[in-house]
């Protein structure tokens, strides 16, 4: 139908056809009025304006940050937790490009787009959370080089442009520019190794950041290893949210690869599934020796300890047996709901360091305001919007054909 | 796969180890309290301070911050500092009836947490003795507040612009000869200014003197690898709002291990990642051949 409307109409536009899919303006709007875009438009509705107020009125009146809690929601959830969802990059990029699974081939590109988007994301949610943002680029002129901070800061930075670099593969398809096109297919592999190696960095830098917190992170999440934990844990993320992701899109982009060449989803999760099982186990028993080394059996029998059990029996053991199940049987069933639990888990961990058993001892807790949960929502909402916007036109979830003799 | 998986595990010994090497490197590197012992430093006797607040006041009007509430009311509750007061007085109950004053104010590490952690080095340790901070560089991330054991930045979260606000250790009247506002205020002798390793000789005089009625530690002269402001005391630091438990390590060495990998990631990665993309290339090469030699051999 799309097609018979450009031919009425004479020249097909670039604009229709690869903006608006194919459809006139009224058309395409009139599309866009779906139940999830209403919820999606509601969250922002709140969201955005909460972004604006807090650039015109400060932290101070848009938050419930204090002098006791330096760091809340935009950190702990848009930060810690937004970069370590967007693990899938690395990790199957790594896969595919270097170990040569080639199985894996077809969840490269919305990995990477997952990964370059998210990282997007962490960086406007960092942005807000600056109270003098526009220093940001003083990361790169004065060389904080004990920080570990400063590590993220330059990782984050030349990974994201890696990522762009990673993404303009299928955007040159969708534009159609097979010179450039050309170079950076090339380029691939040697940017699949950059961005292992500053994954690698900054993934575990992040949970370097808490090894200067000796006295106020709760020692069941302290350990002088942490930066380690955080490393392996990213490459769990990572697995699992490729899982949830290409069970998720495949479903919801199931007209959209019509006519495409055949994904075995189910084959690759079971793959995925096997690989979740090893990681997931030993981070389990990597959190084991974390209790072991602190000396922190003590606290199991707490509150704390409760949440830790939760975190890492519930939420790392448990999801470990069932992708080990799942994949054995070839129950793909049983992967997705051990990813999706394991996903669940890695975001309690990073709240717990962050937020939960952040300052322990402290006697008043921080609660996130509603204007900082509103730009998290938002935050992630954008993302999804533009992953959907992304992958509804440009050719993530399978190579442009016209595009696939060029190897 | 077997190779491979050897192969790795070899990989990951001489990773280790390399690991290990740089470790104590980083180490080694860490300043020995001892060569700072020449800085200046302030020794606080909590047994001779009256609570008069003089040195709240002298602050604020040096650092031109609101002057401090006037009036013992303020003492009936434990106060912290905060962005517009950069030393308050708190009170304890003495031994044998009777009251305690504690001041506190950042402690001016010899290997300041904040400073390590700065992206930015706004916070920075003076080769003179002073933690200062400069606005222009800092970006607001607050690191320094979750890093500092002490709990000294405090952050204008009302501000627009806002700054991290702690004791300078008047660094200004430092560099003209004077002592801090603080200690030239006191009144009672309770504040000392001077070189640190003088101040711990006479610290520790004075608790050895009289041994029965001082806690028999100097507090500052091991926390966080060593402070410049220091305090004796006789009754428990914790009472006077000081935190217990702080580690005796220098803060930049908890961080020194996991900082010695990234030259590591950045040498070892590269080649062993190209190793592994040679490796698979190479099995999927043979496995090509074999197919081929396969299908001849079906052919003839």
């Amino acid at each position: 139908m799309a097609s018979a409307h450009a031919g009425a109409l004479g020249q097909p536009s670039f604009f229709r056809e690869k903006i608006l899919l194919g459809m006139s303006l009224p058309e395409y709007l009139r599309s866009l009025i779906t139940p999830f875009n209403l919820v999606a438009a509601a969250i922002l509705a709140v969201g955005v304006p909460s972004l604006i107020y807090r650039f015109a009125a400060g932290l101070g009146a848009s938050t419930n940050l204090s002098q006791a809690y330096p760091w809340g929601l935009w950190i702990g959830f848009d930060m810690m937790t937004g970069v370590v969802l967007a693990a899938g990059g690395f990790t199957i990029g790594a896969s595919v490009q270097l170990l040569g699974l080639k199985q894996f081939h077809a969840i490269e590109r919305p990995a990477i787009l997952t990964a370059f988007i998210g990282y997007i994301m962490a960086v406007v949610g960092l942005l807000a959370d600056l109270g003098r943002p526009w220093n940001i680029v003083m990361a790169l002129v004065n060389a904080g080089a004990a920080s570990a901070l400063f590590e993220i800061a330059w990782c984050v930075m030349c990974y994201t442009t890696v990522l762009l670099l990673e993404f303009t593969v299928p955007f040159f398809e969708w534009l159609g520019w097979r010179r450039l096109h050309a170079v950076l297919k090339k380029a691939l592999l040697g940017l699949t190794v950059l961005s292992v190696m500053f994954s690698t960095m900054h993934q575990s830098a992040l949970g370097s950041l808490f090894l200067l917190a000796p006295t106020k992170l709760h020692p069941l999440w302290y350990t002088p290893f942490i930066f380690i934990f955080f490393f392996i844990s990213a490459i769990l993320a990572g697995i699992s949210m490729v899982i949830v992701e290409s069970a998720l899109s495949h479903k919801v982009f199931a007209r959209r690869m019509e006519g495409q060449p055949h994904v075995d989803v189910a084959a690759i999760t079971v793959g995925l599934g096997k690989a979740g099982a090893i990681v997931a186990f030993a981070y389990f028993f990597l959190k084991l020796q974390g209790v072991i080394d602190g000396h922190a059996w003590g606290y199991l029998l707490t509150g704390y300890g409760a949440l830790f059990l939760v975190e890492t029996v519930g939420l790392v053991l448990v999801p470990s047996l069932l992708f080990a199940w799942g994949a054995r049987h070839g129950k793909v069933g049983h992967i997705r709901v051990a990813a999706t639990l394991t996903l669940v888990g890695i975001v309690l961990n990073r709240l717990n360091v962050s937020i939960f058993a952040f300052n322990w001892q402290h006697p008043v807790r921080y609660v996130p305001s509603w204007m900082e949960l509103a730009v998290s929502l938002t935050l992630v909402t954008v993302g999804v919007l533009a992953f959907r916007w992304i992958c509804n036109r440009m050719p993530i979830l399978f190579e442009d054909p016209a595009f696939s003799h060029d190897e | 796969m077997r190779l491979g998986r050897r192969g790795f595990l070899r990989m990951a010994g001489v990773t280790a180890g390399t690991g290990l090497l740089a470790a104590t490197r980083a180490q080694a590197k860490v300043p020995q309290a001892t060569e700072e012992d020449t800085l200046p430093g302030v020794l606080v006797d909590t047994t001779r301070c009256v609570g008069c607040r003089a040195c709240e006041a002298a602050c604020a009007e040096t650092n031109q911050l609101p002057a401090p509430p006037e009036g013992d009311e303020v003492m009936k509750t434990r106060r912290d500092m905060s962005q517009t007061a950069f030393t308050v007085v708190n009170r304890a109950d003495a031994p044998g009836g009777g009251d305690r004053f504690g001041k506190k104010q950042c402690l001016h590490c010899l290997a300041p947490a904040c400073a390590s952690a700065c992206p930015v080095r706004a916070l920075d340790k003076q080769p003179t003795g002073p933690v200062t901070y400069d606005a222009s560089k800092c970006m607001g991330c607050r690191y320094c507040m979750v890093a500092c054991p002490f709990d000294v930045p405090k952050y204008e979260y009302e501000a627009l612009a806002p700054r991290v606000r702690k004791c300078t250790f008047c660094a200004e009247r430092q560099a003209e000869g004077l002592p801090p506002a603080c200690v030239d205020a006191c009144p009672s002798g309770a504040l000392t200014f001077g070189k640190r390793h003088v101040l711990l000789e006479e610290a520790k005089r004075r608790i050895y003197s009289e041994p029965e009625r001082f806690v028999h530690r100097v507090y500052g002269e091991r926390e966080a690898g060593g402070t410049s402001f220091m305090y004796i005391s006789d009754v428990p630091f914790e009472a006077l709002a000081l935190p217990a438990g702080v580690p005796e390590k220098p803060y930049p060495s908890l961080v020194a291990g996991a900082l010695g990998a990234p030259p590591l990631v950045m040498t070892l990665w590269p080649p062993l990642l190209m190793g592994l993309y040679a490796f698979s290339k190479r099995r999927d090469e043979v496995a090509a051949g074999e197919q081929g030699h396969d299908q001849e051999d079906h052919h003839g």
